[in-house]
């Protein structure tokens, strides 16, 4: 049997970010980069209670997961791409190993803390 | 030992000889600001984890001009991958058939455009109001 690409699972979750990126993102950087730190809404949208409260449903922690996990998944796969863009041609294994176990751990930690939450 | 001196085409600033290269490139570099934003949420939630104190710290950080800064700038990155990624999509994705006939890639990014919008409000409704 010949080897087998990892490409498809990759590919995959770089998809499923980008879609998560593209339909989030822009709301849920200016609420908490924004918004929130410049007092344009109410502190209490990031209140602890409230925060704590989403991380104990199972909705919230699916939600929380999905929106650190996949975008790194998404930002991982294209800089790992874009290496040759500029010229960096060699080490393709090495940088594999640092962009996907970087977004591995960004799954694995935020998994581990919210069943633990 | 080889002494042979092959000549490389040089790389350096290739992309910024065509307009087309340049939105390409700008497009890659949104994944910079997403991956950094989804680290800052990371810690965001390693904080949360570690009680009130925590996140009430991240909250402060979150307000130094720098932050404040980055995330302008990243929202700007966030909203053009969005426009991108939906231009982009009806050439990934299988034709699209209604009534026998192929969707027009227009109306699919016209779709997805408001799809997005419709979203972005109930997010938005709900983290501001649910």
């Amino acid at each position: 049997m010949s080897k087998r690409s990892n490409e498809p699972i990759v590919w995959s979750l770089f998809g499923a970010g980008g879609v998560v990126v593209a339909h989030t993102m822009p709301v849920l950087i200016f609420v908490t980069g924004i918004a929130v730190p410049l007092g344009l809404v109410s502190a209490d949208v990031l209140a602890y209670e409230r925060l704590a409260g989403l991380a104990d449903g199972w909705f919230g922690k699916l939600f929380l997961l999905v929106i650190i996990s996949l975008p790194l998944w998404q930002s991982a796969h294209r800089i790992f791409l874009s290496l040759h863009d500029f010229g960096i041609t060699g080490g393709e294994t090495f940088f594999r190993v640092v962009f996907y176990g970087a977004a591995l751990w960004g799954t694995l930690l935020p998994l581990f803390l919210l069943v633990g939450m | 030992m080889s002494t042979r001196k092959p000549y490389v085409r040089p790389m350096a600033g290739w992309w910024l000889k065509n307009p087309v290269y340049v939105r390409y490139i700008l497009r890659e570099s949104t994944a910079v600001f997403v991956g950094i934003y989804a680290v800052i949420l990371l810690v965001g939630l390693l904080r949360l984890s570690s009680g009130e104190a925590a996140w009430n710290n991240w909250l402060i950080a979150m307000q130094s001009p720098g932050a404040i800064l980055f995330h302008v700038v990243a929202m700007g990155a966030a909203v053009y991958h969005s426009v991108t990624w939906f231009s982009v999509a009806p050439k990934v994705m299988p034709p699209l058939m209604f009534n026998g006939e192929k969707v027009p890639v227009a109306k699919i990014v016209a779709g997805q455009y408001i799809f997005a919008g419709i979203i972005y409000l109930v997010l938005l409704g709900l983290i501001l109001w649910g």
